[in-house]
C-alpha cells in the first residue's frame, strides 16, 4: 500500500477546477504525454517548461538533418502547442530558474521529461586532457543541428582524411553518414549554414566506426545500416571472416531475433558497389585505451589528436551476454578527428529520486517511486529520463502514453496529488515569479514567430529552414519584432 | 493529410478496427485509401508520426491472418521500421502502407496498445 488512508495529500476534485499539470522538457516525451492527457482528461491545463527558448528537444537537435521525414512528428506537437489549454514557457531551466517548491503549490501534478542532457564518458586515461579535435557525438550532432551550446565547437575537418567514431549505435552511424555525405545533398536539408560551410571544405574521406564487441552486439538498426551501405562513392570495409564466424556460431540465437537476423543479413551482404574515393569501415573488438596527440610545440597541429590506442578484445560468454575481454594485444589507429559516441546520460535534479546506476528516475509505469518504492503523489516521469537514453521516437511515444494513462487513471481513482492548495494558478502564478527572478520567458507565439523567421531564411537558400544558432539572436529577433 | 470522400453506394469496402481501448469499429472506406487515411478521417487513434514516409513505426497494426496473406510482401524499408515496432507479431504491418483493395473487404486490424495485453518488446 503506497499511502496510508489518512494521507494528508490533496485529492483532486475535477468538478471544482481544472487539473493543473506541469511538464518539464519539451521533447517527444513531454509533448506526447501532454497530448494524451489533454485528450483523455479534457479539463486539464498543461504548462510546459523548457530550458531552451525553442521546443521539440532531440527531434530538432538530435535527429539527423537528412532525415526530414522523422521530423514530421513536429506537426502533432504543434497541434498541442496551439491548443488553448496548453502553455509553453521556454528559456526556463528547471533546477536553476525554477524548483519543485515553486511548482508544488501551483500544480496538481508534474511530469518530468527533461531527457538525457549529458554524454557518457569512455573512462579512459587521458580523456579529460585538452587534446584537440576529439568531441562527443552529442556535441558534434548539436553543432551541425544548431544546438546553441555547441555553436562554437569549431571541429577541424581539414587537418586529416580519417575520422574515428567510437561506438556502434545509430548516433555513430548518423555522424559517420554526415561526414561522408555529399554537401550538395546536405545543402537541401535544415543543417546549419556554418556546419555546411565547414563540411564543404572537409578533407575527411575515411570514417572508421569502432566497437568493443562483435557484430551481434551492435545497437544500430537496419535503416541506418542500409543507408551507410548505399552511400554513393563510398566503399565499405570490415572483417567479413570474423562476421561469418560469429554468425555461424550463433545461428540459433540469431534465428529467434527477427531484427537481429535482418540486420545481420544487411551486414553480411556488405555493399555490392565497391568503387569510390571515400570509405567507411566497421571495426570490432576494440576498446580505446588512450588518445595520442601531437606535441604541444608541433609546428602545424599542436595538441591535436593523432591516433588512438586500442585494446584488442576477444568475446566470451553466451550470445545474449557476450563480454569483451582484453587479449593483452594493442593496436594504434591513426586519426585526426575522433567522435565519441557511447551514449547519452540523464542528470539528477534536486528534489527528485534518481537511480545513479541505471541513470533514470525510478518509477512504476511512469509514476515516480522513492527509494523505498513508495509512489510519489503527483510526480511522474516520461521518455529517456524514465527508461534510460535509448529507443526511437516511437518507443518514447509509447512510454509517454503509458505515463499519461497512469496520470488519468490516478485522477479517476482520486489518488492524492501534489499539494493542499485549492486555488492553483499554474503558470499564471509562476511566470510573474520567473520575471521577478530576471528570467526572460518565451511563449509558443514567440516560437511561432521565430519559426517563421527560420522558414523565411530557409526559403532563400532552398532549404526547409535556417535555424538560429544562438539564444541571443533568438531573443534579439523577438525584441526587434515587438 | 488526404481528405477522404465517403464511398458511393455499393462501392465501398469494409474495414474493422479493434481500437486501442479494445472497442470494435466498422468503417466503409474507398478502394485506394490507406489505413492511415482511414484512421485519420474517422478519428481512430492511430498515431502516424512521420505521416506515411516509412520513418517511424507508430502506425503499426496487427492484421488478421486470413487477410495478412493477401497483402503484398512488405518492402525492406517497411520491415526495417517494423523491426522497431512495439509488440511486433507475425502479422504486423505498417498502417500507412496498407492500401484498401476490393479483396480486402471485411479485413480486421488491431491497433496495439502499450497497456493492453500486448507484450512490449521495445529496444
Ligand atoms: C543524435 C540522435 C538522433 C536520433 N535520431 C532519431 C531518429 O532518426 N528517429 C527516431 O525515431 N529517434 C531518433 N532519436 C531518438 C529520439 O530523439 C528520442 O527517442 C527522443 O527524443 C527522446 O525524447 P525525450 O523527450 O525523452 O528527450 P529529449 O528529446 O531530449 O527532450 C528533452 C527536453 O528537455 C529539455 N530540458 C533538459 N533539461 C531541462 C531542464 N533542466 N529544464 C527544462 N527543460 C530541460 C531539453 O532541452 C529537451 O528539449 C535520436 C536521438 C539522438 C540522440
Ligand atoms: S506513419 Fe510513420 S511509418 Fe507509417
Amino acid at each position: 500500500m503506497p499511502f496510508s488512508s489518512n494521507s494528508n495529500f490533496e485529492r483532486y476534485d475535477s468538478k471544482l477546477s481544472p487539473f493543473r499539470l506541469a511538464v518539464i522538457g519539451s521533447g517527444p516525451a513531454g509533448f506526447y504525454t501532454a497530448y494524451r492527457v489533454l485528450k483523455d482528461h479534457p479539463s486539464t491545463l498543461v504548462d510546459m517548461y523548457e530550458s531552451l527558448p525553442i521546443p521539440f528537444g532531440l527531434v530538432r537537435y538530435g535527429v539527423a538533418p537528412d532525415h526530414p521525414e522523422v521530423k514530421n512528428v513536429q506537426h502533432r506537437f504543434d497541434e498541442v502547442g496551439q491548443d488553448s489549454r496548453y502553455t509553453f514557457i521556454g528559456n526556463v531551466k528547471y533546477g536553476e530558474d525554477l524548483t519543485i517548491t515553486d511548482l508544488k503549490s501551483q500544480y496538481d501534478a508534474i511530469v518530468f521529461s527533461y531527457g538525457a542532457s549529458q554524454e557518457r564518458s569512455l573512462g579512459i586515461k587521458n580523456e579529460d586532457e585538452p587534446i584537440r579535435n576529439i568531441f562527443s557525438a552529442r556535441a558534434f550532432v548539436g553543432w551541425y543541428n544548431g544546438l546553441p551550446q555547441y555553436r562554437d565547437l569549431e571541429p577541424d575537418l581539414t587537418c586529416t582524411d580519417t575520422a574515428v567514431v567510437i561506438g556502434h549505435g545509430n548516433v555513430a552511424l548518423d555522424v559517420g553518414r554526415i561526414l561522408l555525405t555529399d554537401v550538395m545533398e546536405l545543402s537541401k536539408t535544415d543543417i546549419t549554414e556554418y556546419a555546411l560551410e565547414k563540411l564543404g571544405k572537409s578533407k575527411i574521406r575515411k570514417v572508421i566506426i569502432v566497437g568493443r564487441r562483435g557484430p551481434l552486439q551492435v545497437s544500430f538498426t537496419a535503416k541506418e545500416l542500409r543507408e551507410m551501405m548505399n552511400l554513393p562513392n563510398t566503399k565499405f570495409h570490415t572483417d567479413f571472416e570474423f562476421i561469418k564466424n560469429e554468425l555461424s556460431a550463433n545461428v540459433d540465437f540469431i534465428s529467434k531475433n527477427r531484427p537481429l537476423k535482418r540486420l545481420m543479413q544487411i551486414l553480411e551482404k556488405g555493399r555490392s558497389n565497391t568503387i569510390g574515393d571515400k570509405s567507411w569501415s566497421l571495426k570490432f573488438l576494440r576498446s580505446p585505451d588512450e588518445f595520442l596527440a601531437h606535441d604541444d610545440n608541433d609546428p602545424i597541429r599542436p595538441k591535436y589528436v593523432r591516433a588512438i590506442k586500442f585494446h584488442i578484445n576477444k568475446l566470451e560468454g553466451p550470445p545474449e551476454k557476450r563480454v569483451a575481454v582484453p587479449t593483452g594485444k594493442m593496436e594504434e589507429l591513426e586519426s585526426g578527428l575522433v567522435l565519441k559516441s557511447v551514449g547519452y546520460k540523464s542528470v539528477p535534479i534536486k528534489g527528485l529520486p534518481f537511480d545513479e546506476k541505471k541513470g533514470l528516475v525510478p518509477n512504476y509505469k511512469g509514476k515516480i517511486l522513492d527509494n523505498d518504492n513508495n509512489e510519489q503523489p503527483g510526480l511522474y516521469v516520461a521518455g529517456w529520463l524514465k527508461r534510460g537514453p535509448q529507443g526511437v521516437i516511437a518507443t518514447t511515444m509509447y512510454d509517454a502514453f503509458e505515463t499519461a494513462e497512469a496520470i488519468v487513471s490516478d485522477i479517476k481513482q482520486n489518488k492524492p496529488m501534489l499539494s493542499f492548495q485549492t486555488t492553483k494558478k499554474g503558470s499564471d502564478a509562476i511566470i510573474p515569479i520567473l520575471h521577478q527572478r530576471g528570467v526572460r520567458t518565451i511563449s509558443y507565439d514567440d516560437w511561432k514567430k521565430i519559426e517563421e523567421k527560420e522558414n523565411e531564411a530557409g526559403r532563400v537558400k532552398n532549404k526547409p529552414r535556417e535555424k538560429f544558432g544562438r539564444i541571443e539572436d533568438v531573443l534579439f529577433t523577438l525584441d526587434t519584432l515587438k | 493529410h488526404k481528405e477522404i470522400t465517403p464511398p458511393k453506394e455499393g462501392e465501398g469496402v469494409t474495414i474493422n478496427f479493434v481500437t486501442r481501448e479494445g472497442d470494435k469499429k466498422t468503417i466503409v472506406a474507398n478502394v485506394g485509401d490507406s489505413i492511415m487515411d482511414i484512421t485519420q478521417a474517422h478519428d481512430i487513434d492511430l498515431e502516424c508520426a512521420c505521416e506515411g514516409s516509412l520513418a517511424c513505426s507508430t502506425c503499426h497494426v496487427i492484421v488478421e491472418p486470413k487477410y495478412y496473406e493477401k497483402l503484398d510482401e512488405p518492402t525492406d524499408e517497411e520491415n526495417d521500421m517494423l523491426d522497431l515496432a512495439f509488440g511486433l507479431t507475425e502479422t504486423s504491418r505498417l498502417g500507412c502502407q496498407i492500401v484498401m483493395r476490393k479483396d480486402l473487404d471485411g479485413i480486421t486490424v488491431t491497433i496495439p496498445s502499450a497497456t493492453r495485453n500486448v507484450k512490449l518488446e521495445g529496444r
